[in-house]
């Protein structure tokens, strides 16, 4: 008799995870067709960039993606609690808006001509370059300082490849997971500068923890146009969006978003980028 | 744990292990004060660094939707996996030779490749071949590496579980006229699950702990991506880990618990056969190396192993 | 002699045209210094955490008790990750080079031989289990002490029992081992990660590197297996 309980009970909790999981997938299917006219919109971000896209404790973003794509929203019609947050990693961006996983894509998404053959931009509605950040009391002030150095980046990343192949080769570059673990091992002195786009090392040298203790090189080593994702061939919400832009740099909120996010980085933020025109 | 290793310690024994733990307690104590140490200068031991992880924002918003998504990937691998190699195992058992011979291939085919890999091919396959959302890809893809390769290990669980019940089981159901297909399904299956239940249930923790592979690999938000995310707000990479590493434990050690407790209720239990497949037989049934007994091991499947 | 399935020149080209420039043995060889260095280092760690597990010593025999069994709960991508970001990072832990490619490569060793010892740890406790009692009390009876029963009639008799469980560990490490690739160690899955990810031929370079674990570990299993029935102490 024991034995058939046990026996029992294990096939329950086998029937229950199957009918639990069951339900995420109709849960999952509702939500994925939901991009036309259901009223939502969703838009892709990122969920760990401090200053950009950042998931805060309390389940809202933050950020001046988060800012400018909240904008963009509004102007195309949705209201603030239509829109819904999707988390886009840089590998999956091409592929989420092939899909019409979502909309649009604010996700310091650099324009490039590669990319351009996969995916349409709107914008660009911020200029970056990459930079380095080091310590505030550090002697590195240009790119060649790094040779010998201890450099930090993202696994992958072009600002690696950038600084690998012409800007010092003999850097000794640690590749991570994730900025934030780049800037901790800055921190405990463990590497002597990470490199990324400035806008993105501004949004984690003014976070609570680091205020005051990193500074910004300074240097333009690359030009970064931040562009809008859309899906290949969606012209209209192109025009659409860029129009968004537009209106937000011309009635002063696009500044204010740029002041909040980055504001505490001493972080010099190019003006805002003209629609259409890349800076090469 | 008197052992036939040594005999009750004399006078001089006891000296000599007095000595030898105040040694190796002095090593461990200067460790752990070289740990503490080096955290305090780094700042690792700041209060704001941790004070997230009293409230229960951190929690909600980060830590326990990524452990939702582990157990979620966890048991979708398991309950796929497990008819999935049900079926492999019993094809082993077959009478022809070329259907043993198939899934002999196929088994020995998928335990023999790291879970890695068929995480990272079935992540890409999705991608290019199928129109599977970018959002659920990830999950897809770590239930299909674990599900391909687990099912290659349940199989040999479900053959060994088979295996380990008593010969006249088998010749009592082919004396009362049942066929072949009736004495597996209604004779030796049943009581093979219950069998195999503690090595199931062992086999979970392996899962559990390969989830976290697809979280930093091919992006799966489950516990330890999650980390990362909860790391990037707060700025807490190292506590973060210990955390997580923590909530790891918890779960696996609450799972190789019950696991033995399992065992041994099934072993005690007067209406069984007697046959059980315990943590310490999936070791030699799963190179991933299970996670295994906690504690000292219930002396399983080894033959003469009375207590050393 | 030409390969009697792909003749043809060209088609031999096309096929394996998506290895070009991808140094694939040299990843593999990557796995396998890895594998190699782990499986000294963790065979060695273990053996200790085996002898303390057993130890006259109680708080030698705590430790090792709670080494293994925390340990063995953690995913090893956690452990593999920490040695990177926390021993490195923090606590200053460079192990002599301060070249990050090396510094990897050397962390990633250390942290599989903390974890896959407790494995060889078990397995030799298991292995311990099955040296008759007789055994270690005649030794007793000649009058050797602890280490010395361990060292000449224990541990002989039991490393020859758990030839077989070994070489499951063996296995599972040269498997393991492709978590490296989370912290940038260049090995088998980390390249083929960036291959599939650049090139079509998903299937392809999916079957070259399930074929090269084949190859790693089959091999492993079948002389090891064949080892341990012939070493294995008859009773």
């Amino acid at each position: 008799m024991k034995l058939r309980k046990v026996t029992a009970a294990s096939a329950a909790v086998l029937a229950l995870s199957l009918a639990a999981t069951a339900c995420g997938g109709n849960d999952d299917d509702s939500s994925s067709s939901g991009s036309g006219g259901g009223g939502k919109v969703k838009v892709g971000i990122k969920y760990d960039q401090p200053g950009l896209g950042l998931k805060k404790p309390d389940g809202s973003f933050a950020g001046f993606d988060v800012d400018v794509a909240t904008y963009v929203a509004k102007e195309l019609g949705y209201k603030p609690d239509q829109i819904e947050f999707v988390e886009t990693k840089s590998a999956d961006r091409e592929n989420a808006l092939a899909r019409g996983d979502v909309k649009y894509i604010v996700a310091t998404y650099s324009i490039t001509d590669e990319r351009k053959q996969k995916v349409d931009f709107a914008g660009p509605y911020l200029l970056a370059h990459q930079d380095l950040l080091v310590k505030k009391d550090s002697k590195i002030s240009k790119g060649t300082d790094l040779n010998g150095k201890n450099l930090c980046s993202v696994t992958g990343s072009t600002s690696a490849q950038n600084v690998q192949k012409t800007i010092a080769p003999k850097a000794n570059l640690k590749q991570v997971s994730s900025y934030s673990e780049c800037i901790a091992g800055l921190q405990s002195g463990a590497v002597d500068a990470v490199t990324t786009d400035d806008s993105i090392l501004a949004g984690f040298a003014s976070q609570d923890q680091y205020k005051g203790k990193f500074k910004l090189a300074g240097l333009k080593l690359s030009n970064e146009n931040y562009g809008i994702g859309v899906k290949k061939g969606d012209t209209a919400t192109v025009d659409k969006i860029n129009k968004a832009l537009e209106k937000m740099v011309s009635d002063g909120s696009w500044q204010k978003a740029v002041d909040a996010n980055f504001g505490p980085a001493d972080y010099n933020n190019e003006p805002a980028p003209k629609i259409g025109q890349l800076v090469k | 744990m008197s052992s036939v290793l040594y005999d009750t310690p004399g006078p001089r024994a006891k000296r000599r292990n007095v000595v030898l733990s105040v040694v190796f307690f002095v090593l461990l104590v200067l460790l752990l004060w070289w740990i503490y140490r080096t955290m305090d200068d780094k700042n690792q031991l700041t209060s704001a660094l941790w004070k997230p992880f009293t409230e229960s924002e951190a929690w909600t918003t980060y830590l326990l939707p990524g452990l939702a998504n582990t157990l979620k990937a966890a048991a979708l691998a398991m309950v796929i996996g497990l008819p999935l190699g049900a079926v492999f195992g019993i094809a082993r058992l077959s009478d022809h030779r070329w259907v043993r011979a198939v899934s002999g291939t196929v088994v020995e085919f998928f335990r023999a490749i790291p879970v890695l890999l068929l995480m990272l091919f079935a992540n890409e396959f999705y991608s290019r071949s199928t129109n599977v959302g970018s959002a659920d890809r990830p999950l897809y893809a770590v239930v299909t590496g674990l599900v391909l390769y687990n099912a290659a290990v349940l199989a040999e669980v479900v053959r060994a579980g088979i295996l380990s019940l008593p010969k006249g089981q088998t010749e009592a159901a082919y004396a009362i006229g049942l066929r072949k297909g009736q004495t597996m399904s209604s004779i030796l299956l049943p009581q093979a699950v219950t069998a195999m239940l503690p090595a199931i249930v062992s086999q979970l923790v392996v899962i559990v702990k390969d989830t976290a592979l697809g979280g930093v690999m091919i992006g799966f938000t489950e516990l330890l991506n999650a980390r990362g995310t909860l790391a990037a707000n707060y700025a807490n990479v190292i506590p973060s880990f210990i955390v997580v590493a923590a909530m790891y434990i918890v779960l696996n050690f609450i799972l190789t618990s019950f696991a033995s407790w399992l065992e041994r209720y099934l072993r005690r239990s007067k209406r069984s056969t007697g046959a059980v497949l315990g943590a310490e037989d999936m070791e030699e049934l799963n190179p991933a190396a299970v996670g295994g007994t906690f504690g000292t091991g219930a002396g399983g499947g080894f033959g003469s192993g009375t207590g050393v | 002699m030409p390969s009697p399935y792909v003749t043809h020149p060209e088609a031999r080209e096309i096929v394996f045209d998506f290895l070009e420039g991808y140094d694939v043995l040299g990843a593999f060889w990557m796995t396998v210094k890895l594998t190699a260095l782990s499986a000294v280092g963790s065979l060695i760690w273990g053996t200790l955490l085996a002898a303390m597990r057993v130890s006259p010593v109680p708080l030698m025999r705590g430790f090792g008790t709670a080494y293994v069994n925390i340990v063995r709960n953690i995913p090893l991508t956690v452990i593999i990750l920490f040695s990177s970001l926390g021993l490195a990072d923090i606590f200053g832990v460079t192990l002599g080079t301060d070249d990050f490619k090396a510094q990897g490569f050397r962390l990633a060793v250390l942290g599989f031989v903390a974890y896959t010892a407790a494995f060889v740890c078990e397995a030799l406790r298991s292995g311990i289990n099955t040296v008759p009692v007789g055994q270690a009390e005649a030794a007793r009876a000649i009058g050797l002490g602890f280490s010395q029963t361990l060292r000449l009639i224990v541990l002989p008799q039991a490393f020859r029992s758990v030839i077989g469980p070994l070489a499951n560990v063996l296995i599972a490490l040269t498997k393991n081992t492709t978590v490296a690739a989370a912290i940038g160690v260049a090995e088998a899955a980390a390249l083929m990660k960036t291959m599939i990810e650049n090139e079509a031929q998903t299937l392809l370079i999916g079957a070259v590197f399930a074929f090269g674990f084949v190859v790693l570990t089959l091999p492993t299993g079948l002389i090891l297996g064949w080892l341990s029935k012939r070493l294995a102490v008859k009773r």
